[in-house]
């Protein structure tokens, strides 16, 4: 009786000592994550710090370590000026900002505002839109195709996935041809439409495997206590899927977000998303190094916001599967 | 409350026949246990009941309403499922409340309920308890709370002991049926633990390969299986089978095997020439010096209060239940005695019962009626 129960505290602490790393050896994986995200945040160091450069330091040679902060690529980005002389500016009443009194050290004056802000709310509306519907039509789409006898499913999901198995210069000829009979071609719907296709697979798969994961008897349950299918699937189905779809969402929002050769090829004028509008913005004698920077910055932050929000969801979604069984 | 009667009832998946002609009646405030091994078409039934699959065939009334075909959250039932299904988003208090907010019941009443309902359990201080941290037997009583809250017409229970450990179950075992008592709902109840069945059920349903192979009070399924199936499944060691080959006529009272004349029960009916079974349970086998059926000591396993000892004979291993104080040797030569009037016997082909007056004994008097019915049904 003793000797069996010392044999348990043994296998318990051996046990023990295998979940619980050694402070040496979490020390040694803490060193190397830092190592690596330092690695990781070089080039995001670097555009932030070219985007508070003026644009001679930012073309020097050596890069400057140490330079003094500007805010004129932030002004570039958000206006349009026109050169004039230097006794025209003498005789203008004193700037009213920051960016005037930047523009002018340059012998420019503000004309107006840049397109940088509309394009950045194109990438907004066509982005957030299109994850929303992805997810909401994924997480029917797999909700169907985990719970109930679907005709064929299996080829019906590789169907699904092969939209994906293309790179997107294969098929932008064919949409671009299609977008331009239907009316679509550089408007915020059809790129909707179009990433949400894209994505839609990707949140069918991912999310058919969260959904798979939740037993069905917890539907059952619901069902047996008075609800509707369609009831039971939005209060008890859903709150254990908010992981899963959370999860797919950042995945199809990172994707919606970044990308670039269908919307330089679909957009370039009303509906245009910033990933091709940054690159574009021109200076005097050439690009304007720090306003694509500050351009590049802004359009970190929205992705980064929203992974922020999500982050703990994200890694219990990553590691779902891991997790259970 | 309400009475379960199940007509006839028939599943199949595809070419592949999950549930095979069952019909049985649970009478309201009855605790019926469905036992049977893996597989055996017991979750299917229940699943039938509740409306959560289809049948292929027959019919279920519930409370006299034909319910066949109805929505499950159309027929007032309630379920616990083996894996419990709390919902991990609510608490506690909210998984309760959860079947009486589908119906429109006011907060107030909701909240009177449910804290009646935890008192009724003796969970009352763990409502505000997130359920995802719960132990198992909480856990248990937690599915059990949001099956009664709602008082539905019966309740259905899926091996909801299933993954408690073994100490942990005998309490439940008890704290069930001790809840049966309180509230009288009918029940059906699925296991494949005879244990638990026979301690818990006011009828058992004894299922095989989709068929019911018996269904009667746990007393009649001990002493007088219905089948050579059901004699195997319950107890534990299971009933000896004395295989041997003869055409007997009614009223005849010996058996002859191995050479040895065995008395037994009068029988009720011919029996053709062909392969019989004697059925002999091993708490009724005695040694005796005298006995002309004999057999060596082939091991003895002593639990205490008695002991197993296994004999070896012409037949095959034949074990005893014999008062623990005797020490046997092995190899040593027995004779064996039956307790005449306990003994079955079985038809080998058909697996049944042929009838006796076993089947008319003081017995389990009760439900003789059932019984009898049981085995012409069997031998037809
Ligand atoms: N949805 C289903 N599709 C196909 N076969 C099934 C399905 N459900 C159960 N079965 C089969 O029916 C038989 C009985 O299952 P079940 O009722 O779950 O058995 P038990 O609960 O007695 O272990 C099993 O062989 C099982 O594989
Ligand atoms: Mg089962």
């Amino acid at each position: 009786m003793s000797s069996a129960k010392s044999a348990a505290t043994a296998t318990a602490s051996s046990a023990h000592s295998v979940v619980e790393p050694s402070p040496t050896s979490k020390r040694v994986a803490g060193a190397i994550v830092i190592l690596y995200a330092l690695i990781t945040l070089v080039p995001l160091v670097w555009i932030f710090l070219t985007s508070i450069k003026s644009p001679p330091d930012s073309i020097s040679y050596p890069p400057k370590i140490l330079f003094t902060p500007s805010l004129e690529g932030y002004c570039n980005l958000f206006t349009t000026r026109t050169r004039q002389t230097p006794d025209y500016i003498a005789a203008l009443p004193p700037p009213s900002g920051v960016c005037d009194a930047v523009t002018r050290e340059r012998n420019m004056v503000i004309a107006g505002a840049s397109n940088f802000l509309p394009r950045f709310a194109n990438s907004l509306i066509i982005a957030f839109g299109s994850t929303f519907l992805a997810v909401s039509l994924g997480t029917l789409a797999a909700y169907g195709f985990s719970r109930f006898k679907v005709p064929l499913a299996d080829d019906l999901l590789f169907f699904i996935l092969s939209t994906r198995m293309m790179p997107p210069i294969a098929v932008a000829i064919p949409i671009y041809l299609m977008y331009r009979q239907l009316g679509l071609s550089d408007t915020a719907l059809g790129m909707m439409l179009l990433y949400t296709a894209v994505n839609v697979s990707l949140a069918v798969w991912l999310l058919k495997g969260f959904i798979d994961e939740i037993p069905r008897e917890y539907e059952e349950a619901a069902m047996i206590d008075g609800y509707t299918r369609l009831q039971a699937f939005f209060k008890v189905v859903l709150p254990q899927a908010t992981t899963g779809i959370a999860a797919t969402a950042i995945f199809c929002l990172i994707f919606a977000w970044n990308e670039y050769a269908f919307a330089s090829l679909l957009t370039s004028g009303s509906a245009q998303t910033a990933p091709p509008f940054i690159p574009t913005i021109i200076g005097e004698g050439g690009q304007d190094w720090p306003a694509v920077a500050a351009g590049t910055t802004i359009f970190l932050v929205p992705i980064l916001v929203f992974t922020i929000l999500l982050r703990k969801q994200l890694l219990r979604g990553i590691t779902f599967g891991a997790v259970r069984k | 409350m309400a009475e379960i009667r199940v007509d006839h009832l028939r599943k199949a998946f595809g070419d592949f026949v999950a549930v095979q002609d069952s019909s049985f009646t649970v009478e309201d405030g009855e605790f019926l246990a469905l036992l049977g091994p893996s597989g055996c078409g017991k979750t299917t039934t229940l699943r039938m009941i509740a409306g959560l699959e289809l049948p292929t065939g027959g019919g279920i009334h519930l409370g006299g309403d034909d319910v066949t075909y109805k929505r499950a959250s159309e027929r007032d039932i309630a379920f616990v499922f083996q894996l419990f299904a709390l919902y991990p988003h609510m608490n506690v208090r909210k998984n309760i409340g959860f079947p009486l907010l589908s119906q429109g019941v006011p907060k107030a009443e909701i909240k009177r309920r449910v804290e009646e309902t935890a008192k009724l359990l003796q969970i009352d201080h763990i409502l505000d308890k997130s359920v995802s941290g719960l132990a198992g037997g909480d856990r248990q009583r937690v599915a059990l709370g949001r099956a009664i809250v709602r008082r539905p017409k019966c309740f259905l229970m899926d091996e909801p002991l299933g993954t408690l450990d073994a100490e942990f179950r005998d309490v439940m075992v008890r704290e069930l049926r001790e809840l049966h008592n309180r509230i009288h709902a009918t029940t059906v109840y699925v296991t494949h633990d005879q244990i638990e069945a026979m301690a818990m059920a006011d009828k058992i349903a004894v299922m095989n390969h989709g068929i019911i192979e018996q269904f009667a009070t746990p007393r009649e399924i001990y002493n007088r299986p219905a089948s050579m199936y059901v004699a195997d499944f319950i107890g534990s060691p299971p009933m000896n089978f004395l295989r041997f080959s003869a055409g007997l006529p009614k009223g005849a009272r010996i058996a002859r095997i191995d050479g040895a004349d065995v008395q037994m029960p009068e029988l009720r009916a011919d029996v053709a020439p062909g392969e019989l079974a004697l059925g002999v349970r091993p708490e009724h086998i005695r040694f005796s010096d005298a006995s002309p059926l004999r057999g060596a000591i082939y091991g003895a396993e002593y639990l205490g209060t008695n002991q197993i000892v296994t004999v070896e004979t012409a037949g095959g291993l034949v074990r005893a239940r014999l008062p623990a104080e005797r020490s046997y040797r092995i190899g040593d030569r027995v004779g064996l005695s039956f307790v005449a009037d306990r003994l079955s016997l079985f038809d080998c082909r058909s697996g049944r019962a042929i009838p006796s007056t076993l089947h008319e004994g003081t017995l389990a008097r009760d439900t003789r009626h059932r019984e009898v019915r049981d085995l012409e049904v069997g031998h037809g």
